[in-house]
């Protein structure tokens, strides 16, 4: 994700929309369910509501059937029409082939839409008893709205599909179809956002959802089905089942076009500014628009009614019609496609809102931002026109992007225990000192062992230097910190140490450091390229690939640069103590607190396993003396077997004396180095923790600068200088937008830090299991060992005599 | 805290294999420890006629016990044997400088790891207290099992008169004598042990127990650092480190499974700690009390080839005494008497002190074989009950993840 931040990706809108579109709702009756299905037919069912504010009971029935019928329908008609395009889609087996029905109906004949539109309202009328027309009336413009421009809607529904299973698919199959098409970057992009770890999971969940949303309406969208289609009530009952098939079956290819209909929604979206409190509006922009560009003016004017401006909702309406100008038609219907992937995703978003947490809140955000990231780039392909939304959409789409998912993950990342692990395995070994003197170093052999596509073979080996390691994390630190990201930190330099080292005495304490060092480097990688994030950083993929590196510099510890580097920190922690921050967030405050004892805790726990490890050398120091005298014991020992028995004594001391040796490395390497680590990383959870605080300070201090020139403002209209009335405004408007801005960015880093605080802590438990059950391990081995001596020494005893 | 501590004792290891007698048994029933002092109910049962009863007890004092050996020693009669060693001085100092560190300490702690500490200590202590009350009457039981010590009159004394032996302590002027003594015995000892002994038996023995006895030193002592060392070393610290860890994610709001994870870690580092204490105890009980009492053995024996040395060359001096008288024909009589005195006396001692050393080697073998294997059947013991119990937690452990 972080990179998705610079690269901007597109704005998503759609999760942060509906899921305010949610909130307002907590109070519908339904909404407390946990069921996805359930959801989504609620969900529309809201949506309905607000846009007509007619009677709930009529509104489900008619949205109900109305999201079934697009997500069934569009993809149905995308293989009908698109099957010479995608091949892929014609891999879709017999269920799509009555929804196929369905759509033929559909896209063929508008006179047949009509009438199953005429159908609809019957069917909505028999399950609802309460006949409305204007429910009935939007569904039915809605498909009138399709079959009227079916050519287009192909198009669009192809998009529709696509959106659908993309998200199912693996990263490389969504990289490759893209790249084709756009330009590197914009692949790039994609890849980015793809290969980030929720959205796989979320577009399965997606594309179940959007299943699911059948069953549930089943009542109304059988007869539906019955009517319109005739496709067998069987294949709807049970759609869930084909219709995932379907939607994971469907290749990547497909994938491409839900940037189609997403581009209609993106401009809409770039023109918001706020994702809070413009968001909501944006849901309702986005149901209205498509109820606009189906159903028409009614709708508007409910929109209008309802809390979002109507004026925001033709305020988007119009750029995007000046943006897509060359095709409107396609827009409008674009528009009305992509509505069912919001539907969809506003279903399942809901369910958070409503305080029943389930996975797939933060899928769908996910899935949404994979489709809109994936949009942008394609807008620009397919229409050169859109410049102006792409342009708009990164800033706005790096905010939504990163803030929502992210908070939306959290509990699902408590949750989902192997989520972020990739396939890939890095090793250090062969630590090899280069050069003489003080000028030598050491140089690591790095082995990277991969399936993912990003990179370009599936092993490869780089050697590094150790300042190599530094300077990674320097960039990866200035990039990715101030997003409150934590980034792992490598070990620290060791003058001390590497003297030794280069000194170049073949010492045990000097081997002893290098592989610890090695160890040390090793983990730090290891952690690196286990964050999803820092994964798809580019110098993580350069330092892991490139055979030369560019020298890293300011990495020495007293160089100038270090110095520099010590006087911010200073500055920091001067202004870290000056501000004040009113935690607004109870979590965070928790969490700080938690962090901050921890810290504590572990740093007492490395002193402890210090002395330990100091005692157990003394042991084995000891024991090794007990079993020289011991040995000397049996040799003045006049008894012969009693010396034999004494001299097996002093083995047996012997070898317990190694065992004791092990034992006092285990636990310096099992628990010193890894409580080492943990000491670190907290210092890096705690850097995070700053972030957030910079980000807070820099919008409060944008605040009170805006206060300010408000005041100035309104002296200068007192005092009726026009002149400079003008300026004053423009920096008010100019304040604004960084308050906005400044606010957005607080909250993506506090987002953002959330989720890596309950990684870190995921991976922390991970850790400590992994080692403790390593520890114990070696203590069974040893205690093995120790049992095979002292069996051995037994019948020596015995024979004395 | 533990100003009064009363132990009942059961059959003990001991470090010398004891012919039982059935005409004279002696044993501490009980003991007492009264803030410096400890109390020890010496229990005797007897046949022998000059006992009015057959079975009694009286309360000694360690004081009591060094007078008893002490009198053994002075006893020109007993200089042909080895004179059981004493037993040490009950040494309650470290335990109790702990105990107070721990009171100190008590409100840096948490309540729970302070009863632990005090447990930990108290356990220390009474082991101690063990040992001390065993040591003593490893003491009563060679000195009853002795042909010729357990005849003692002394000996009869402290096993039946019921009050107060009024023994008291040395004063300052008795203990320099005492060090005088020490520092011309071992400087005539040196000058003793230059002497060549025309009997090989007692060359053998004495370069033998010249070199035993510092080796037994060392070890004992290598013996002893190293128990220490495995004592603060076993897994207490872990257990901490555990318990730490365990506190920490008790304040947070950790998922149950880690939890649980962590009590069962810390559950398991408990029980192997307590394994690994008694490991360290065993050691101590086997290993280190078996060195330091030969090393005490050890020194006695010497002290008695001293002894028969300091006769030997007192004998050869009289030899050459009464050569002297001879040759100049004055106080022949007086040195005959005296050479003859010697001679008797540096026999008695030569014929004892041969059976006393062959019995010392077989004691000592023997109860080398006891503890030996004693030792290395607890140490089984101990690291097969390790080595399951970390198996189980293991299967446990991976099994939950």
């Amino acid at each position: 994700m972080a990179t998705s931040s610079e690269r901007s990706p597109p704005p998503f809108p759609d999760s942060e929309d509906q899921e305010l579109l949610e909130s307002e709702e907590v109070g519908a009756p339904d909404s407390d369910d946990d069921d996805e299905g359930e959801d989504l037919f609620i969900n529309p069912e809201q949506l309905t509501k607000m846009d007509t504010t007619l009677p709930e009971i009529d509104q489900p029935s008619a949205i109900s059937a109305e999201p079934p019928s697009e997500a069934m329908g569009d993809p149905l008609v995308e293989p009908v029409s698109h099957t010479e395009d995608k091949p892929a889609s014609e891999a879709v087996s017999e269920s799509l082939d009555d929804f196929v029905d369905l759509t033929n109906n559909e896209t063929d004949a508008p006179g047949d839409a009509i009438t199953a539109e005429i159908a609809i309202t019957d069917a909505t009328k028999e399950t609802t008893e309460i006949a409305l027309d204007e429910p009935s009336d939007d569904f039915v413009d809605l498909l009138g709205n399709e079959t009227e421009v079916a050519r287009e809607e192909v198009v669009t529904e192809d998009v529709t599909v696509e959106a659908v299973p993309d998200s199912s698919e693996a990263v490389g199959s969504i990289t490759d179809p893209p790249s084709d098409d756009r330009t590197g970057s914009d692949a790039e992009q994609e890849v980015k956002e793809a290969s980030s770890c929720p959205i796989i999971d979320t577009s399965i969940d997606s594309s179940a959802s959007n299943t699911q949303q059948p069953p549930v309406s089943e009542k109304i969208a059988d007869p539906l089905v019955d009517l319109i289609s005739d496709a067998p009530p069987a294949d709807v009952k049970k759609p869930s089942q084909p219709l995932t098939d379907l939607f994971e079956d469907e290749p990547s290819d497909l994938f491409r076009e839900p940037q189609l209909t997403k581009s209609a929604k993106q401009p809409q979206k770039s023109l918001f500014d706020e994702p809070d409190e413009d968001i909501f509006g944006e849901p309702l922009g986005a149901t209205s628009k498509k109820t606009l560009n189906v159903a028409g003016v009614e709708q508007k004017e409910k929109n209008v009614t309802t809390k979002s401006g109507g004026s925001d909702v033709s305020g988007i309406g119009g750029p995007l019609n000046d943006n897509f100008h060359p095709e409107p038609t396609d827009i409008f219907t674009e528009e009305a496609v992509t509505t069912v992937p919001s539907v969809v995703s506003t279903s399942s978003v809901t369910s958070k809102t409503n305080g029943v947490h389930s996975e797939e809140e933060a899928d769908i955000f996910a899935e949404a931002t994979v489709e809109l990231s994936l949009d942008s780039p394609r807008n620009d392909r397919k229409k050169n026109v859109m410049t102006k939304p792409a342009a708009s959409a990164p800033s706005l789409s790096v905010a939504a992007s990163l803030s929502k998912p992210q908070s939306a993950t959290l509990e699902e990342l408590e949750e989902e225990e192997q989520e972020d692990k990739f396939d890939i395995n890095i090793s250090i070994t062969n630590p090899e000192k280069i050069g003489d003197g003080m000028n030598a170093y050491m140089a690591y052999k790095v082995s990277t062992q991969t399936t993912l596509p990003m990179f370009r073979s599936k092993a490869f080996t780089v050697r590094r230097r150790f300042s190599d390691f530094l300077g990674l994390y320097e960039k990866l630190s200035e990039k990715h910190g101030p997003n409150g990201y934590i980034v792992p930190p490598p070990p620290e330099k060791s003058i001390l140490g590497m003297t030794k080292v280069k000194v170049g005495k073949e010492d045990p304490s000097s081997a002893e450091f290098v592989e610890r060092r090695r160890a040390a480097l090793e983990r730090y990688l290891q952690r690196v390229v286990c964050h999803p994030s820092l994964l798809q950083d580019p110098d993580v993929r350069e330092f892991l690939e490139r055979d030369e590196l560019p020298r890293a510099v300011n990495t020495q510890a007293l160089s100038g640069a270090g110095f520099l580097k010590m006087i911010n920190k200073a500055t920091d922690a001067v202004s870290k103590m000056t501000i004040k921050m009113n935690e607004s967030d109870v979590w965070f405050e928790e969490k700080l607190q938690e962090v901050e004892s921890a810290d504590q805790q572990f740093r007492k726990i490395h002193g402890l396993v210090d002395s330990l490890v100091g005692h157990r050398k003394e042991l084995s120091l000891n024991t090794a003396g007990f079993a020289k005298s011991v040995a000397m014991l049996g040799s003045s020992e006049d008894n012969t077997a009693l010396s034999r028995a004494l001299s097996q004594l002093a083995e047996v001391e012997d070898k317990m004396e190694q065992l004791h040796q092990e034992q006092a490395s285990n636990d310096s390497f099992c628990f010193a180095e890894l409580l080492a680590d943990y000491i670190r990383l907290l210092g890096a959870v705690r850097g995070s923790f700053d972030q957030r605080m910079k980000a807070w300070q820099r919008w409060q201090d944008a605040q009170s600068m805006l206060q300010k020139k408000r005041e100035t403002e309104a002296k200068l209209l007192w005092a009726n200088k026009p002149d400079k009335l003008q300026l004053a405004k423009d920096e008010i408007t100019e304040w604004e937008a960084k308050v906005t801005q400044y606010e957005r960015d607080f909250d993506r880093v506090s987002a953002t830090v959330r989720k890596e605080v309950l990684r870190f802590e995921k991976e922390k438990a991970r850790d400590f299991k992994k080692q403790i059950i390593k520890y114990l391990e070696s203590m069974l081995q040893s205690q093995q060992q120790l049992i095979k001596y002292w069996e051995a020494f037994l019948p020596e005893a015995k024979a004395i005599a | 805290m533990m100003g009064y501590l009363s132990v009942s004792l059961q059959p003990r290891a001991v470090n010398v294999d004891l012919q039982t007698d059935a005409t004279l048994q002696v044993d501490i029933s009980d003991a007492l420890s009264e803030r410096d002092k400890v109390k020890f109910t010496v229990h005797t049962k007897s046949t022998l006629p000059n006992f009015k009863q057959s079975e009694f007890s009286v309360v000694r004092q360690h004081e009591e016990f060094i007078w008893l050996h002490d009198s053994f020693v002075e006893n020109e009669d007993y200089a042909g044997y080895i004179i059981p060693p004493a037993p040490p001085r009950p040494d309650f100092d470290a335990s109790r400088e702990k105990l107070q560190k721990l009171g100190e300490g008590e409100g840096s702690m948490t309540k729970e790891e302070f009863t632990k500490m005090k447990q930990e200590l108290e356990a220390e202590y009474l082991a101690i207290f063990k040992k001390t009350v065993a040591m003593h009457e490893v003491f009563l039981c060679r000195v009853a099992a002795h042909p010729v010590l357990r005849k003692d009159l002394n000996f009869h004394v402290f096993l039946e008169y019921n009050q107060d032996l009024s023994v008291r302590g040395k004063n300052k002027k008795e203990k320099l004598e005492d060090f005088f003594k020490n520092v011309v015995k071992s400087a005539d000892g040196v000058l003793v042990a230059g002497v060549k002994d025309v009997d090989d038996f007692f060359e053998h023995e004495k370069t033998f127990l010249l070199e035993y006895h510092n080796r037994v030193k060392d070890a004992s002592a290598k013996s002893d650092r190293m128990i220490r060392s495995h004592k603060s070393t076993h897994t207490t610290a872990l257990l901490r480190i555990l318990l730490h860890h365990y506190a920490y994610y008790c304040t947070t709001t950790a998922p149950l499974r880690i939890l649980l994870f962590f009590l069962k870690v810390s559950e398991l580092f408990e029980k192997t700690r307590k394994i690994e204490a008694r490991v360290a105890a065993d050691e101590d009980l086997k290993l280190a009390d078996l060195l330091k009492y030969y090393l005490r053995e050890s020194q006695a024996a010497k002290d008695l080839l001293y002894r028969r040395g300091r006769a030997l060359v007192d004998y050869e001096n009289a030899n050459k005494a009464l050569d002297k008288a001879r040759a100049k024909n004055r106080d022949v009589l007086q040195a005959e008497t005296s050479q003859q005195l010697c001679c008797h006396k540096f026999e008695k001692i030569s014929e004892s002190a041969k059976q006393e050393l062959i019995d010392f080697k077989t004691r000592r073998v023997a109860a080398f074989r006891k503890n030996l294997v004693e030792l290395a059947e607890l140490e089984l013991k101990h690291a097969k009950g390790n080595l399951q119990l970390l198996q189980s937690c293991l299967s446990v452990l991976k099994g939950d993840t």
